[in-house]
């Protein structure tokens, strides 16, 4: 089968139930599979709430692991909106001309040095190496502060054996609080010094909600970003012709960057805890319970995208929720469109064709369905023009 | 050329001319306060949405479903509202008049 191939893991549960249970830690989640079901559930924050316990609405919930608060990711509307007000204007800039300017510069110089080595492989060489130090520029920091973020290696949280893993959790949570103490000591003009300056409720925002942004800046930006990166590159390695295609065109690589989000779907789902006893195509959902919203499964639903199961690079209607939807779509989602639209031009005019290899999958496990996220490993090889 | 004044929520004027493309990109390009067009055009953001002046509502052709139910679930929808990344420029919409509505 090939690399780039994604199936429609929730296809036939969508199609005939809509919905499916998945046990999890005995916190029982209801996924919601209908693309229709995941925007009002999204839009409907007063009934399915992200405020619960924190680590709570996160699937596999990470109550056991963390206590910090997520903002403004746990935190429902109305105060979900006041937190937002104070860092939407900073996650808009990647738009900025400068920052496109900067982050061209890194991936330029990222694949020609991968240009010089022969086989690589692409997620520790690559995409790692391109979201890490793309994120010093939403940060704001100096460059060579990737480096330690890259020596963490891709899973932040995740050791050999256990998927939670609390000790290696904290090597970030004590890495973020250091920083913060430092951009205490000596204020500067990063995400962490505007952060802690800034106002919530007529009061100065305290230490843990800083950390409870920054936290969340790493922790969302990272998998799903790398993600969309190495397999976008299976992508062009089994379609070479969309190189070609791409090469030079703005216009197709506007629509592109939104299918490749669509198909790939770097986030499977988020959940939501209820508030009020809902009926969601024929599941009831008591209170106190968990639901997930099903990004994956949406944006392959056949009765809104045509050839829902396709990448179609100039795809013109492209309702997507791989970004979520309504009070808490993505915060980050204009960096991840800036960085996908500067990694296609600047790969398209450097690189005439990618060879795959070797691919190990990724294969998400829940419970009735298995969903192939992207890859443990992928070698490849990067021809230039 | 077709004549479009955008109208933002600050109560700003915005006059513009262009003959092609869609009344976001156009919006976007001359950087009009309100219209984000985050998703650049393919009816997944909702960033884009404007109240059409209503004499000229009936002039443009009906909204898709995919953009019906996307502004079903957006801020101060009205009978009039659009997203403006699925209205094309053309001498149709010649003196239109929209309302960013967000
Ligand atoms: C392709 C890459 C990405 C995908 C697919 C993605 C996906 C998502 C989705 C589906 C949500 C909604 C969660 C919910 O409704 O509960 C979300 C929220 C969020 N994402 Fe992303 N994300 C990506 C990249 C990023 C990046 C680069 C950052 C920051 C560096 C980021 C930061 C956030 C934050 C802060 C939220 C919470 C917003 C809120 O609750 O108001 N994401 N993301
Ligand atoms: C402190 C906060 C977070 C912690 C501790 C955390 C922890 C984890 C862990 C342990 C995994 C591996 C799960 C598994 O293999 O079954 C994981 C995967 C993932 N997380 Fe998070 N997470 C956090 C926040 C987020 C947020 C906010 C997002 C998105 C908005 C996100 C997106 C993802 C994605 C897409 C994966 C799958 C990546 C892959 O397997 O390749 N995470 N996270
Ligand atoms: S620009 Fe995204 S819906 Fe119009």
């Amino acid at each position: 089968m090939s690399a780039s191939y994604f199936s429609d893991a929730f296809k036939d549960t969508r199609e005939t139930m809509g919905t499916c249970p998945f046990n999890d830690q005995n916190d029982p989640v209801t996924m919601l599979l209908r693309f229709k079901d995941v925007r009002k559930t999204a839009h409907n924050t007063k009934s399915f709430s992200s405020a619960a316990k924190p680590g709570r609405i996160v699937v596999p919930s990470e109550v056991n692991i963390r206590e910090t608060r997520q903002i403004p990711f746990e935190v429902d509307p109305p105060e979900h909106t006041e937190y937002r007000a104070l860092v939407e204007d900073w996650f808009k800039r990647p738009l900025d001309i400068d920052y496109e300017f900067k982050l061209t510069r890194i991936v330029e110089a990222e694949i020609d040095r991968v240009l010089q080595k022969g086989a690589i492989e692409a997620i520790s060489e690559l995409s790692l190496p391109i979201q890490s130090k793309a994120l010093t520029l939403l940060l704001n920091i100096s460059l060579s502060e990737a480096e330690t973020w890259i020596s963490w290696g891709t899973h932040v949280f995740r050791s050999e054996d256990s998927d939670l893993d609390a000790d290696k959790a904290s090597i970030l949570y004590d890495y973020i609080d250091a920083e913060i103490d430092k951009a205490i000591a000596a204020p500067d003009d990063s995400l962490y010094s505007v952060l802690l300056n800034s106002e919530y409720q007529g009061r100065k925002m305290t230490k843990e909600e800083v950390k409870g942004v920054l936290i969340l800046t790493f922790a969302g930006g990272r998998d799903t970003v790398i993600n969309y990166l190495t397999n976008t590159i299976t992508y062009l390695a089994e379609h070479p012709e969309a190189i070609e295609k791409l090469n030079d065109n703005p216009a197709l690589v506007n629509t592109a960057i939104e299918e490749f989000v669509r198909y790939f779907s770097p986030l499977t789902h988020m959940g939501r805890v209820v508030k009020e006893e809902k009926e969601i195509s024929g599941h009831i959902a008591k209170e106190d319970t968990r639901v997930s919203l099903c990004w994956a499964s949406a944006n392959r639903d056949e009765s809104i995208f045509e050839n829902a199961n396709e990448i179609v690079l100039d795809r013109k209607m492209n309702p997507h929720v791989a970004f979520g939807f309504g009070a808490h779509k993505c915060l980050g989602a204009t960096h991840a469109r800036q960085l996908m639209k500067v990694f296609l031009r600047v790969l398209t005019e450097k690189v005439s064709s990618i060879e795959i290899i070797d691919a190990v999958e990724n294969i998400e496990d829940w419970g009735a369905h298995k969903r192939k996220v992207g890859f443990d490993k992928l070698t490849i090889r990067l021809n230039a023009k | 050329m077709a004549k479009i004044t955008y109208i933002t929520k600050a109560g700003e004027e915005i006059q513009l001319e262009a003959n092609s493309g869609s009344l976001m990109e156009l919006a976007v390009k001359h950087k009009v306060a309100g219209i984000d067009g985050d998703c650049g055009g393919v009816c997944s953001c909702a960033t884009c949405h404007v109240h059409v002046a209503p004499e000229f509502y009936q002039k443009l052709d009906a909204p898709t479903e995919i953009e019906s139910d996307m502004l079903e679930f957006d801020d101060n929808v009205t009978e009039y509202s659009r997203l403006c990344c699925q209205i094309p420029i053309s001498a149709a919409v010649d003196g239109i008049t929209v309302n960013v509505a967000n």
